[in-house]
Order: structure tokens, then C-alpha cells, then sequence
């Protein structure tokens, strides 16, 4: 269970982690400037847990896959949103940031609020207003490459030498 | 007979060796074409390592541009720039294209022959959607896929739904490639086409260039699409063949067109005749409406650059705006290129000298100012006119700093002027362009 960071619709990837940053890939490094440029409070206040909650178009923009290897520094449990940027959505699945997307869930979180969410059957539960979501199932084949433990040991698995 | 497909659909049948596909679909595609920049490949290089793979799957197919911290802009860009030279050195990547030798990879990888009707583009880039504007797909990933794509050739896709747009009419004077996708991105919202193709048809696109249609293509991803997409027409295969042939590249390649009854998710009209040019104000590019809508605010900085306007027939345009007029006093204007054929261009006719004479900043090719990284960093506050992609928050700077986005035209006008007006405030006589040349 952790606390709801709650944020709007378009959340890019350029406040989720500025281009000024960009020339590292290393968690520890890029997490303490996660979210800086939306809100400079929040790699402050985040704890290992909790959940970011936002609209719709979650991190929209640039490719950059040091948004979501950002996120996961933090130590966040998942981001609930109402939709997700495609490439985000990709580079999520790939680098293994739990993500889960329930519109309901996004439209009735308040920031603050407790949190639980299980990723693998997509349920979030706001356990400070008692309701309970269910998010939209992740298609077969990529619920294969999350099962795998991300892109790398997916294709590992089938190229690389024993 | 197989059911009726979109362009798009045939392009990823073909890639996945079927007889069809169907949106909704997810598909194994052969790619042809592998791209990664400077920020993306070195990331992806440490995940093909860990993948283990022994070597690239076609070293003749991966392209490699340094473009965005170019020239290096401080120690730790120069270490990813040099990670990406030796990745590129150890591999033999063919297409590796350095500093002084390339530019900004969606205006470069055209103009070097490398794209192709009917193939499949993948790019570590959002922009990598530009591709489309010749007839291929192409979209953009992060740094994993494309570690992945090196070291297997294959990439898995949902097959997109498309949208497509019909746009009608010729272009009125001062509205370009910029104006007319910005229209539709304030009509559609930033993910009115959510992991859609978007595909571009109707009788205006005969009006427009190559170097107009890219830009059309280039901004899909700021409507949350997957892709962008014209089908070829002669001015694509023109140029196609031109490219080819100047860079001693020509291969076979397959046209595709979408069958008069394919399956649409939606369609929208665009009355292209009737659009004056467009600014989306800050910090969301469907916030464009027309410049004589906008408050005229005083702008502290102009940015000519980017993948979206930095090509030949952009450059001409902000020169034909400048005319014998001099940057404003207090404006600082940027002018960078998008790649070093375009630059060389635009030296030898003259167009850097009038705008280095008149006042403005010219510089090397770079991504660098489009996203806040170096050559034109944005302070708190200031206000800048640019004619790229993004205008977020903290995109070019300071996140209290705005940005405008508007064509070259504007842009222009706004330096000469100090502040945001319509280009024919500050010369009267619009450009007629032909093909990307200036004739009037």
C-alpha cells in the first residue's frame, strides 16, 4: 500500500525527466529528478510504494526511456492511468515499471489517498474512500515479455548464446 | 480475395509475410531500417549487450546519427557520443552518421536515399514517424526495442487503426506543412489519434513538397499516433529516385495505396484553402489557433530549427521574411539547419550571410535548442517563437519559460517584429514557392 500522487491529462516525458538529465540511464541518478519540471516536490515527498495516479495520455513525447527507468527509481509500485502515450507504454512493458490502465480508478483517486494495486489482475484499490477498479488486461503477447521479466531476458531467451 | 486494407496494413502484411493483417492485430514485422540517435543508441547498446546477442542482425540496415548533444555539449554527452562510435566501430554499422557529416536524423535519413515506399522504419525517436511522408512505415520506439530490433530484425507491432485526413484546397499564401498539421492537431486533440496511423490524403497534397509533407508526417506524435503516412505519389517517387541515385543507393522498392473500400477508424475534413497561419500557444501543441488570434506578445527569443522546419525550403522562407529588415533589437534569433546538406545549401545561396548580416545566430546542425539542451536554452520566464514540435512545459528551458510554435514565416516575422504578428505585417509580398523553390 502506498500514498497517490495524483497528476492531470499529458503528462510528458519531458517533465517526467528533463532532456538536461538525459545523459545518464542510471536509476539512482535520474530518480531524484523525476517529475521535477511538473512538480519540484515530488521526488521529495515519494516513498518506495506508492502510486502515481494521472489522466489521460501518460507520458506522451519524446522516446526517451529514461522516463519510466526514472519512475522505477523512485521505488513507485505502478503508474494507474486513464490512457498511456504508446512508446511509453512500450518502454514501460520493456524496462519493467508496473503500469495499469483503469480510467475509473484515475477519475476517482484523490491525491493523498492509500493505495493498493495488483498489477498482474489490474485491480487498484483506493483504501482511504474503500472503492475498488478494475484496469484494462494487458494483451497476451505483452503480458508474455512481463512474465519474461522485461524485453531483455524476452530476447535473451530466444538469441543469446547459453 | 483478401479483404480491402489501408496502406499501412499492406506495408505490415508485407513485412510479416502475410496475405493480410488487421487492425487490432499484434504481428512479428521484418524491419528494413533500424534507426538511433545519439541519446537512444548508447542506452540500447548496454541492452544488446545483456541481451547476447553475438552480433547485429544487418549492419548495412542499423543507421546511427549523432544529432542531439552536437557537437558534444559537455563531458558526459561527449562519453555518450563516444559510446555511440564505438558500438558503431565494433559492429561496422554502415550508416553511422558523425558530427560535420549528417544532421538531424529525420531530415538526414531522406535526403541520404535510405528511405523507401513500402518498408518498415523503426526509430529509437518519437519523430521517427516523419518517414511516413514518403510512403513507408515508420514509427518510433524507445532504447530496448531497438536493442532488440539489432539483435533479432524483427519488432512486434499492434497493427494501428488509421484515420484518415482529407485535406482540400491549395494552401493560401504564408500557410505551410507546419500550419495545416497544427490545424489539425488543435482539431483533434494530443491524442485525438492514439496509437492510430494517421494517414494524409486529398487533392492539397499535390500542392505541397516533399519538404512540406515530412513536416505533416513529423508531428503525428503530438496527436499520440503511432505513425504518419502519404501515400506515394510522382513528387514522392521524384524524389525517392533522385535521392537514391545522388547517394548511390538504388534498390528495388514496392508502392503501396490503400484500397478505395479499406476499413477507417475515422475520418477527418480539412478545408485546407481556408486556414491562415497557425501558433499553438504554450505548453500544448493542440493549443495552435490562427496568428491573428494570438496576443502579440513580445518575444525574447525565435528558434528556426528542428526536424519539423529546418529544411532548405523552411530556411528559404524565414530569408524571404527577413528580406532587408534586421532582427529586432532585445530578440535574440536562432537559425540552425537540420543537417550539413542543408546547411551548405543554404550557404551557397547566400541565405546564412543574410541572416548572420542581419543579426541572427547561425549554427551547426544540432537537435539541441528543440529540447532544451544546449545552443538556445530558454531562461525563466522568457518567451520564445519556434518552429518545432513540442512547446511543454521546461521543453526548451526554464519550465517557467513559453513557447509559441509556428512556421519559419512567422517565426521570422516575430524576430524582425519583436513580437508575435502575421508575416505580411512584416513583408507584405508572400512567398510563392514551387516545389520547395522559391519562384515569387
Amino acid at each position: 500500500m502506498g500514498r497517490a500522487h495524483v497528476y492531470g491529462d499529458n503528462v510528458d516525458t519531458d517533465v517526467i525527466i528533463p532532456a538536461r538529465y538525459l545523459t545518464t540511464i542510471d536509476p539512482d541518478e535520474l530518480a531524484p529528478h523525476a517529475l521535477e519540471d511538473l512538480d519540484p516536490s515530488f521526488a521529495a515527498r515519494v516513498r518506495p510504494g506508492d502510486v502515481i495516479v494521472a489522466g489521460r495520455n501518460f507520458g506522451c513525447g519524446s522516446s526517451r526511456e529514461h522516463a519510466p527507468v526514472a519512475l522505477k527509481g523512485t521505488g513507485i509500485a505502478a503508474v494507474v492511468a486513464a490512457s498511456f502515450a504508446r512508446i511509453f507504454f512500450r518502454n514501460a512493458i520493456n524496462t519493467g515499471l508496473p503500469i495499469v490502465v483503469c480510467p475509473e480508478a484515475a477519475a476517482a483517486i484523490s491525491d493523498g489517498d492509500e493505495v493498493t494495486v495488483d498489477v498482474s489482475s489490474g485491480t487498484v484499490v483506493d483504501e482511504t474512500s474503500g472503492r475498488s477498479f478494475k484496469g484494462e488486461p494487458l494483451p497476451g503477447f505483452v503480458m508474455e515479455i512481463v512474465r519474461a521479466g522485461g524485453l531483455i531476458p524476452y530476447v535473451r531467451a530466444r538469441v543469446g548464446s547459453p | 480475395m483478401s479483404a480491402a486494407m489501408t496502406i499501412t496494413e499492406k506495408i505490415l502484411a508485407r513485412a510479416a509475410g502475410r496475405d493480410s493483417v488487421r487492425p487490432g492485430e499484434i504481428v512479428m514485422c521484418k524491419v528494413d531500417l533500424a534507426m538511433a540517435n545519439d541519446v537512444t543508441a548508447p542506452p540500447a547498446a548496454s541492452a544488446f549487450e545483456q541481451m547476447g546477442a553475438p552480433k547485429v542482425w544487418d549492419n548495412t540496415r542499423i543507421a546511427l546519427v549523432a544529432s542531439h548533444f552536437v557537437p558534444a555539449k559537455d563531458i558526459a554527452s561527449a562519453g555518450l557520443l563516444s559510446a555511440m562510435r564505438s558500438f558503431a566501430a565494433r559492429h561496422a554499422i554502415e550508416h553511422f552518421f558523425d558530427v560535420g557529416r549528417g544532421g538531424i536524423e529525420h531530415i538526414l535519413l531522406p535526403e541520404e536515399g535510405l528511405i523507401a515506399p513500402g518498408e518498415v522504419v523503426i526509430g529509437a525517436d518519437s519523430h521517427s514517424c516523419t518517414y511516413g511522408a514518403l510512403g513507408c512505415f515508420s514509427t518510433g520506439v524507445g532504447s530496448t526495442d531497438i536493442a532488440a530490433v539489432w539483435a533479432t530484425g524483427e519488432i512486434w507491432l499492434k497493427v494501428p487503426e488509421t484515420m484518415r485526413i482529407v485535406y482540400s484546397g491549395r494552401p493560401g499564401p504564408w500557410v505551410m506543412g507546419k500550419d495545416i498539421i497544427l490545424a489539425v492537431i488543435a482539431r483533434i486533440g494530443d491524442d485525438g489519434a492514439s496509437y492510430m496511423a494517421m494517414e494524409h490524403t486529398g487533392d492539397t497534397l499535390g500542392h505541397l513538397s516533399i519538404d512540406a509533407r515530412l513536416t505533416l508526417t513529423n508531428m503525428a506524435i503530438e496527436a499520440g499516433a503511432k505513425s504518419g503516412i502519404i501515400a506515394p505519389d510522382e513528387i514522392t517517387l521524384a524524389y525517392v529516385h533522385e535521392r537514391q541515385r545522388a547517394n548511390g543507393r538504388e534498390r528495388p522498392f514496392e508502392v503501396f495505396a490503400s484500397d478505395p473500400d479499406a476499413g477507417y477508424a475515422r475520418t477527418v475534413e480539412v478545408d485546407v484553402a481556408s486556414l491562415e497561419p497557425m501558433v499553438a500557444r504554450p505548453s500544448l501543441p493542440s493549443r495552435a489557433v490562427g496568428v491573428t488570434e494570438v496576443e502579440r506578445r513580445k518575444v525574447d527569443q525565435v528558434f528556426i530549427g528542428s526536424c519539423t522546419n529546418a529544411r532548405i525550403e523552411d530556411l528559404r522562407v524565414a530569408a524571404h521574411v527577413l528580406g532587408d529588415h534586421r532582427i529586432a533589437p532585445g530578440v535574440r534569433a536562432m537559425v540552425i539547419p537540420a543537417t550539413q546538406r542543408v546547411w551548405q545549401q543554404a550557404n551557397a545561396e547566400g541565405l546564412l550571410e543574410r541572416f548572420a548580416a542581419a543579426g541572427a545566430s547561425v549554427s551547426t546542425p544540432t537537435c539541441g535548442a528543440c529540447l532544451g539542451a544546449h545552443m538556445g536554452v530558454l531562461g525563466p520566464g522568457e518567451v520564445c517563437v519556434s518552429t518545432s514540435n513540442r512547446n511543454y512545459v521546461g521543453r526548451m528551458g526554464d519550465r517557467s519559460a513559453e513557447v509559441y510554435l509556428a512556421n519559419p514565416a512567422v517565426a521570422m516575422a516575430a524576430a524582425v517584429a519583436g513580437e508575435i504578428v502575421h508575416p505580411a505585417d512584416v513583408r507584405p509580398e508572400a512567398p510563392v514557392l514551387e516545389g520547395g523553390v522559391l519562384v515569387g
